[in-house]
């Protein structure tokens, strides 16, 4: 196989088991005479009245079977719950984990991570690989969006003219009517120019990557409805937004994944600080919150397009 | 006991979020119930607000009023729940 055809593939832009693979040629009218041949014998078989009888009885234990294992596994999942809880420790109770952990991270909290709003300090310093556990969860469900949903690119709806045609449906284009566009042109600057304020200020005011992330993916999303995709397309593509999500948690991963291996504790860090409340403060968290904030940003355009134009 | 006026505020729209919690399970049209739930984030927005967690609010507006709602309109269309919108008789079928 020559190296472009492969890459074509690796992208996604030719299917390699095109002509190897049989497909179904049939036609949709013999398709649909089959169809109704088979619901005929069917019906016809209910009819009698011992196979009735017979089906009957598979399917009662069929689903006799399926009740007993939904409640069993439903037993287990509490049982494993409450074991959880009964392992906590008890409300308000004097207990050195917890309360010994707040009194530092609010004491020394500024001190050790350069970062004015503590719960940035917390999420992006102390506690980082929770944060990155929780950017891969994002990763893995736009993943599974695009497994289920995507389709390759001869079937992909360019507009919503083909999003109709191939459901049969009247359709109403909302990125036609005026009202639309211009509140649009007006709004998603400002949006964006918010999000972008809010993932940047994540050190020394309310916000950071998620919030920061979350506006500007609303901002794509309104952008996208009000112009529609072909041009959406152009400025947030598919394969930009796959390796700005990769690269930025392959950051993530490249600076904070070694704590799972020293057991959450941090290495010496050689970053300057600089001073709380400027821009440039806080070490690795104003980077770390830049990396959530495209992995959160995509990841919620990513739905919104595919559960618009996909299967 | 004196209320202050942010109390009653307070107040006010926990009572509103109980509301819209309860109707959005006695709802029967799917697109009313999307409705509702979108409101009851706008409200908890404005609680996070009061309760001095400016973060949350930011990003409950986000996600929770914006975009889980622009999602779950969409999988109501990919249902055929919302179908005749257009013709204003949506009957939630």
């Amino acid at each position: 196989m020559n190296k472009s055809r492969f890459l074509s593939w690796l992208y996604g832009e030719t299917d390699v088991m095109e002509d190897i693979l049989e497909l179904d040629e049939t036609s949709d009218e013999s398709r649909e005479q089959l169809k109704r041949e088979k619901r005929r014998l069917r019906r016809e078989l209910l009819r009698s009245g011992r196979a009735k009888k017979v089906i009957g009885a598979e399917t009662k234990g069929f689903y006799a079977l399926y009740h007993v294992v939904a409640v069993v596994s439903c037993i287990m999942l509490i049982g494993v719950l409450l074991f959880a809880v009964a392992n906590l420790p008890r409300y308000g109770e004097e207990n050195p984990e917890t309360t010994e952990m707040v009194a530092r991270y609010v004491e020394k909290g500024v001190e050790e991570t350069g970062a004015d709003n503590i719960v940035a300090g917390m999420i992006l310093d102390y506690r980082a690989f929770d944060t990155l556990g929780e950017s891969h969860v994002l990763f893995t469900a736009l993943i599974c969006v695009t497994i289920l949903l995507r389709l390759d690119r001869k079937n992909m709806r360019k507009t919503y003219e083909d999003y109709y045609a191939i459901r049969g449906e009247r359709f109403h284009d909302i990125s036609r009517e005026a009202i639309m566009r211009n509140v649009a042109a007006v709004l998603v600057p400002c949006i964006f120019v918010f999000g972008i304020y809010v993932l940047l200020n994540g050190q020394n005011g309310p916000g950071g990557g998620f919030s920061g992330g979350a506006v500007m993916g609303a901002a794509m999303i309104i952008f996208s409805a009000a112009f529609g995709f072909d041009k959406a397309d152009r400025v947030f593509s598919k394969r930009l937004g796959a390796w700005v999500t990769f690269a930025a948690l392959s950051f993530y991963s490249a600076a904070k994944g070694y704590v799972f291996f020293t057991g959450a504790n941090h290495l010496e860090n050689h970053i300057p600080k600089g001073t709380p409340g400027a821009i440039l403060s806080g070490g690795l968290i104003l980077p770390l919150d830049i990396a959530v904030g495209m992995v959160v940003a995509f990841t919620m355009y990513g739905f919104y397009n595919l559960f618009m134009r996909g299967k | 006991m004196v209320l202050t006026l942010t109390e009653i505020l307070k107040i006010l729209l926990l009572v509103l979020l109980v509301v819209c919690a309860v109707s959005v399970n006695l709802t029967k049209s799917l697109l009313q119930a999307v409705i509702i739930f979108l409101s009851y984030s706008s409200v908890m927005c404005i609680l996070w607000v009061l309760m001095e967690s400016p973060d949350l609010a930011i990003t409950e507006a986000a996600v929770g009023a914006g975009i889980s709602g622009t999602l779950f309109l969409l999988t109501l269309r990919r249902l055929r729940a919302v179908d005749d919108i257009e013709e204003g008789g949506e009957d939630g079928k």
